[in-house]
């Protein structure tokens, strides 16, 4: 061994210091050699670990480390030139890896501290996760409670049913020891403990409303926790515990007519109860958040629920009420028509035994009037026809008018000659105006329609109605009556709003107006003229007459025929004007047949009755034999005349197969010339009828005609249809003997 | 004036004689046996009335002017006027008439003057009438139209 030049002198190694250098050098190794493998050994473990190259690396240092050192064993003693070759190799190769680590290491460890950090703020945020997935819970878990109570509330349209439930549920849900509700008494000034939990029968304990606590309750949507030394949260009797916390809400009553579907209630009703909840005393319990929501939102339901409760408990009064009115209704109704159906017959019966003996009277007045009478007699049996006519058309008017309000009248429809409506009516009424020195003047607008159609006989009742009144109420002066269609302006300014006049192709509307210059109405009691029965009485005289229908049916019938009629005046004195508009229909170019107005035209169905009967007439007054002869030539028969009965017998002969004979007029011999006759024509085929014409109404005569052998008799005078078919009996039968 | 006016004044005087009592339904009556075939029927009864009316009155004023009234032959002539009218529908000298037989059935001399008066009165009065209603319709004839019949409406 050479001499090492060292600048320390050598000692000689020592051999206590090299000892513990060996054993130190030797754990070294050792720890160094373990290190990687456990760390080797937890990496496989843990799957994660994202840096495994830095592991080989830091492996690779290590156990180099630990071979360096392991190595570093045997430089103790005197080595040989290969272990300290292979001892610097050793070494170069932990320099360099270590450096390489060391490099890697600045890299790798801000990261590894960064994960750390990571890992941190994950638990964090993990923790917080947790924490409001417990709130959710917790919500979720109020708003399943708030959906079975509601159900629970809701399942229920019974009022008390409604608030003890509620109770019930609640108390179950949030663990209440004592859950009350107060409800304002009927006069609103006190709160009155209706419904507890736990105890059963509540003992009508009140308190006044006008608390300050209370009001801070109700002034609020929201649950408020109260003291519980608050009147309205001393429920139970104060015991050694601590009481619980006490939670106030308002439950607004929802009053009937404030329930909008649409818009959720505008508490504008004043009317609350007061929902009481105690938490359990001792329990160190508070209210949460989520508990007070849950208590609000019952409040509201059950708010709902009891207007609905309310609602329907309403609604079944009032059907059951409806039900009573319908019955009596309908009682009252099959009354009616009892009552109407009983006035009917009794009218008709009444009508029919009224007219009888009205006919009676007046048919008898008539005849009366035809005979012989002292002027006094006459004018009592005037005034007999006058009254009794005047009754009876106040018998046809109530009939009438009863049948009207009925609507049981109809108007007889038919085609009639306008003009002369209106011609009648003048006619009728001349004779009075006359004698009242009124001048009536009738004017018919050109373009008035000649022909019509609509109820002739109604149409003319009403005008002479109107007519009548205007002469009845109208001591001097005129009156003038016009016609004319009415156009649609004039239709829309009559004074009714009710009336919409149709116009169509077929129908026009009449107007006539009638002007007096009479007495004049108040306007103030026009709208009463149409009303049945009421006369005016200040105008007009007592003796005016008339039963106040007339206008009233007028009216009616005006109706029925779709029109309008009023009266306007400008006030007493000033005369009146009475309007009348109806609904005419348009007549087409009339069948010609159907009118009076007709031009001649040839009557076929006269001529071909009788064709050709040869018919011998005789009569001693020239102008009857005429007519005869006028009638039966109509009829189409051959008629022959003679004057006296030697012409007769003369000239009659088996051709002629009818004879007339008048036999009214003194000095014929009627009889004797029957019996020539008779004695004349042997065969009866051959003989023709004798029929005797008379005016003379005598049973005697006419029996005696018989008993001579005449066919027939007839009265005179004959019209042309008696005549027709008195030819056509006696062509049949042989025979015709009016009856006397 | 033109025809439709004419017609409506024929009516309405037509209708007036109706109204009045001059005359009744049996001249309707007469009216409507008026056809093509008997165009002028109205006119010749008429007529013929009207002569025989005269002729009979004639007699009836010398039957009444004899110091010895023959009631009888006054009343045929009266029974036969009687007959005229109510055939032709004369109705008030029908009345008359029949006023006039019962008083001469009374063989009252005063009266059945008086009645003669009446008749007389009556007839001339009708004859007015029925003229001019004649001469109306001819006039309408004349102007082209058609005599238009009457119906009585009440």
């Amino acid at each position: 061994m050479e001499s090492c030049n060292c600048i320390e002198p050598q000692w000689p190694p020592d051999d206590l210091l090299m000892k513990y250098q060996y054993i130190s050098d030797f754990f070294i190794a050792l720890a160094y050699f373990s290190i990687p493998l456990e760390l080797i050994y937890f990496v496989k473990k843990s799957a994660v670990f994202p840096y495994r190259w830095v592991l080989v690396q830091f492996g690779a240092f290590i156990v180099l480390c630990g071979a360096t050192h392991l190595i570093n064993l045997w430089t103790f003693t005197v080595h040989s030139r290969t272990v300290a070759s292979v001892m610097t190799t050793a070494k170069v190769l932990t320099a360099a890896v270590s450096c390489i680590t060391a490099l890697m290491l600045v890299h790798i460890i801000p990261d590894l501290l960064s994960v750390k950090t990571r890992e941190l703020f994950l638990k964090n945020k993990a923790a917080e996760l947790d924490r409001e997935m417990g709130l959710i819970r917790t919500q979720e878990e109020t708003g399943r409670h708030v959906r079975m109570l509601t159900h629970e509330i809701r399942s229920t349209l019974d009022r008390h049913t409604i608030l003890k439930t509620t109770l019930v549920e609640l108390g179950r849900t949030l663990a209440l020891e004592e859950c009350a509700l107060w409800m304002p008494t009927r006069t609103g000034l006190e709160l009155q403990l209706s419904y507890t939990l736990r105890q059963q029968n509540p003992v009508g304990y009140t308190v006044p409303i006008h608390h300050p606590v209370i009001n801070q309750v109700f002034s609020s949507n929201r649950a408020v926790k109260i003291s519980p030394n608050c009147p309205v949260a001393r429920l139970r009797p104060a015991g050694k515990y601590m009481p619980g916390e006490v939670v106030a809400v308002r439950v607004p009553l929802l009053h009937l007519s404030n329930f909008h579907i649409n818009d959720w209630p505008e508490l504008s009703t004043k009317r609350y109860a007061l929902m009481v909840l105690m938490l359990p005393s001792d329990s160190a319990r508070q209210w949460h958040v989520h508990e007070l929501e849950l208590v609000e939102v019952v409040a509201d339901q059950v708010a709902v629920a009891l207007s609905h409760a309310a609602i329907l408990e309403e609604s079944m009064r009032a059907r059951d009420l409806l039900m009573e009115q319908n019955v009596a209704l309908d009682l009252a109704r099959r009354e009616a028509e009892t009552a109407i159906r009983a006035r009917n017959d009794f009218l008709a019966v009444m009508n029919h035994e009224m007219r009888t003996p009205m006919h009676a009277i007046i048919a008898l007045s008539s005849l009366l009037q035809e005979t012989e009478l002292t002027p006094e007699q006459r004018l009592m049996v005037e005034t007999i026809l006058k009254s009794s006519n005047l009754l009876a058309t106040l018998i046809n008017d109530v009939l009438d008018l009863s049948r009207l309000e009925d609507g049981s009248l109809q108007l007889d429809l038919g085609t009639f000659n306008l003009y002369a409506v209106f011609r009648e009516v003048l006619n009728l009424i001349k004779p009075i105006a006359s004698v009242k020195k009124l001048h009536v003047s009738l004017t018919l607008a050109p373009d008035l329609p000649e022909y019509a159609i609509g109820d002739e006989k109604r149409l003319m009742q009403t005008i002479l109605n109107i007519v009548g009144n205007a002469v009845k109420f109208s001591k001097e002066g005129s009156i003038s009556i016009t016609a004319f269609v009415a156009k649609l302006d004039t239709l829309r300014d009559s004074k009714a709003p009710e009336f919409l006049p149709v116009l169509s192709d077929n129908i026009f509307y009449l107007r006539v107006q009638v002007k007096d210059s009479g007495s004049g109405i108040n306007p103030l009691d026009i709208p009463k003229l149409f009303t049945k029965f009421a006369q005016n009485q200040s105008t007009g005289t007592r003796n005016s007459g008339g039963s106040g229908l007339g206008l009233a049916i007028c009216k009616r019938f005006v109706n029925l025929m779709e029109g309008h009629i009023w009266i306007e005046s400008e006030g007493l004195g000033k005369g009146c004007t009475a309007i009348l508009i109806v609904k005419l229909g348009m007549a087409e170019r009339v069948n010609e047949s159907k009118l009076p107005y007709m031009p001649k035209m040839p009557t076929n169905h006269g001529q071909t009755a009788f064709p050709g009967l040869k018919v011998l007439v005789m009569d001693e007054n020239g102008v009857s034999r005429m007519v005869t002869k006028g009638l039966l030539l109509h009829l189409g028969c051959d008629v022959t005349m003679v004057g006296s009965s030697d012409e007769c017998l003369r000239l009659v002969s088996h051709e002629h197969k009818v004879v007339f004979m008048d036999i009214c007029v003194p000095g014929i011999d009627s009889y004797g010339i029957t019996i020539r006759i008779h004695e004349k024509f042997t065969k009866r085929h051959e003989r023709p009828l004798l029929v005797a014409l008379t005016g003379n109404t005598d049973k005697v005569k006419k029996e005696n005609c018989m008993r001579a052998g005449m066919d027939g008799l007839i009265l005179k005078p004959v019209s042309l249809d008696k005549m027709r078919s008195v030819l056509t009996d006696l062509l049949e039968h042989r025979v015709f003997f009016e009856a006397i | 004036m033109e025809v439709g006016q004419m017609q409506r004044r024929l009516v309405d005087y037509t209708k007036s004689l109706f109204m009045e009592g001059f005359l009744d339904a049996q001249f309707l009556q007469l009216q409507q046996l008026q056809d093509e075939s008997n165009p002028d029927f109205v006119v010749e009864v008429v007529s013929l009335f009207f002569d025989d009316s005269e002729k009979l009155l004639n007699d009836l004023t010398m039957a009444l002017d004899q110091p010895n009234v023959d009631f009888k032959k006054v009343d045929a002539h009266v029974h036969q006027l009687k007959g005229s009218s109510s055939s032709i529908g004369a109705q008030r000298v029908k009345n008359a008439c029949i006023a006039f037989r019962s008083f001469c059935e009374e063989q009252n001399i005063d009266a059945t003057l008086r009645c003669l008066q009446q008749v007389k009165q009556e007839y001339y009065l009708v004859k007015n009438k029925l003229e001019t209603m004649l001469r109306l319709e001819q006039q309408i004839v004349a102007a082209g139209g058609s005599i238009p019949m009457i119906e009585l409406g009440f």
